[in-house]
């Protein structure tokens, strides 16, 4: 829910000047990295589109950080539980043999052939679901809230870092947008993933803790 | 007698109370603390209210970022400006020379400074961003007297806790906290990239927040009005952003 919230709320943002830069500064007046073909929420931006996009920027801001603290937070808290109970260690990170080539090969063909899962592998990630759940929660989901906060002035006046090692605020902004696609793809990819494994019974161990006995 | 779902309705509804009582406690040492922002009702108020908080709590005298003289935008961005009002012409005919700002409030000494008394105060420069809430920045050098000295000019009395500040346009209006009033980085600014500001960019006197968005750097200044309660401006939200859908606290 906050993850579409935050989805929504943050393309609503970018509508508001669909162009991109690198560096420090970046506006109407300097050249861009690369533009979204869309019509932009504001007539200073030269879209080449002859109309102007009603102004949603007030509730999307405030709907987009609020919604960032929850996912944070609960963040927060997954990671704790995961570290503490071991969850990342044995389920997240890749075992000794999922990093051979054999069964990472075996991984790939099996979803080549959109093969669903056995009883056996529906208990358990397997070598490809491993390695995109440890770029996902200790990658992207990280990288995201840092490029957020390096578009704040007042976090950077006290963290300089957080934005001169990503070379510029507009190069904090690119990014961010970037890793939120790659977000958004995981998330559709995953869902869809689900839904191939059987979505009822999935849906139900996803919230039960236990893969049930049917398929 | 055990029966597990009691047991289980009595611990949760002790966790939901303490829950609550902690949260409460803690909204009351934030409110001391000055942690709570003026639009911290309704349904964001909560997201706001975690934003400023930490914020405040992280960055109370952090400087913000400065940048080298070759860092500066070549063009300057004139954002859209709400169209001067007959007295703004009236004055810009004259050549500002009229132009005035006056300080009330909670204050020992309510006075009104022309532009050429604020000149003559010590100046100070900085080079730095201005970040619109939309996405887009530039890097100009800003040239004014800190808000500072002129409140220690009037005198502000203890209990104040916001300088409100208002274009000449009176719809236009913004507030901030005494910490980022009194920070050293807050200028009156009067002065651009070694020049007089531009009336796009703000001039003849530009508020300047370099720590937060753009929006708060409020154009065309015209009072500066000292206050413990920002409940009797406008709707009591702080400013004319939120009123306007924009949060108050910018920093993001």
């Amino acid at each position: 829910m906050c993850f579409l919230a935050l989805l929504v709320s943050g393309a609503e943002i970018v509508v508001s000047h669909p162009r991109f830069y690198w560096g420090e500064t970046g506006n109407i007046h300097t050249p861009t990295l690369f533009k979204l073909p869309i019509p932009a929420s504001r007539n200073l931006v030269p879209t080449g589109y002859g109309y102007v996009l009603p102004d949603q920027n007030g509730w999307s801001r405030y709907l987009h950080f609020q919604s960032a603290w929850v996912v944070v937070l609960t963040g927060v808290l997954y990671a704790i539980y995961g570290l503490i109970t071991g969850h990342f260690r044995t389920n997240v990170f890749p075992r000794a043999y999922d990093l051979s080539w054999r069964t990472f090969s075996t991984a790939i063909a099996k979803n080549l052939r959109f093969e669903r899962p056995s009883e056996a592998e529906a208990w358990s990630y397997n070598a490809l679901q491993r390695l995109t759940y440890l770029f996902v929660i200790f990658g992207l989901f990280p990288l995201v809230i840092w490029t957020g906060l390096a578009m704040s002035p007042a976090f950077v006046s006290a963290v300089p870092m957080a934005v001169t090692s990503l070379g510029g605020q507009q190069s904090a902004r690119t990014i961010h947008f970037f890793v939120s696609l790659a977000l958004m793809s995981f998330l559709l990819i995953h869902v869809v993933m689900v839904f191939r494994a059987g979505f009822w019974s999935r849906m139900r161990a996803m919230i039960t803790g236990t893969p049930s006995e049917r398929t | 007698m055990t029966d597990p779902t009691r047991r289980k309705l009595i611990t949760t509804g002790i966790a939901a109370m303490a829950g609550v009582t902690g949260l409460s406690a803690a909204a009351r040492i934030a409110q001391r603390h000055g942690l709570i922002p003026p639009d911290h009702g309704g349904i964001y108020g909560l997201g706001e209210t975690l934003n400023y908080a930490s914020q405040r709590l992280l960055t109370r005298h952090s400087l913000a970022r400065e940048f080298s003289k070759d860092q500066i935008s070549k063009i300057p961005v004139a954002n859209e400006i709400a169209p001067p009002t007959e007295a703004f012409k009236r004055l810009q005919a004259g050549g500002f020379a009229d132009w005035q700002l006056s300080v009330s409030g909670l204050v020992a000494r309510p006075a009104s400074f022309s532009l050429a008394q604020l000149k003559r105060y010590p100046s100070r420069s900085q080079i730095t961003q201005i970040a619109c809430e939309e996405g887009w920045s530039y890097i100009a050098e800003w040239i004014g007297v800190p808000l500072s000295h002129v409140l220690e000019i009037v005198g502000v009395q203890p209990q104040a806790k916001y300088v409100v500040y208002t274009s000449i346009d009176p719809n236009w209006w913004d507030s901030i906290d005494m910490a980022d009033a009194l920070h050293p980085q807050t200028f009156l600014a009067h002065g651009m990239n070694g020049g007089e500001i531009p009336v796009g960019n703000g001039g003849p006197l530009r508020m300047r927040v370099p720590r937060q968005l753009g929006y708060k750097s409020v154009k065309f200044i015209t009072t500066l009005t000292l206050t413990d309660s920002l409940k009797s401006f406008g709707k009591g939200l702080g400013s004319a952003s939120p009123e306007g859908g924009y949060a108050w606290y910018a920093g993001i």
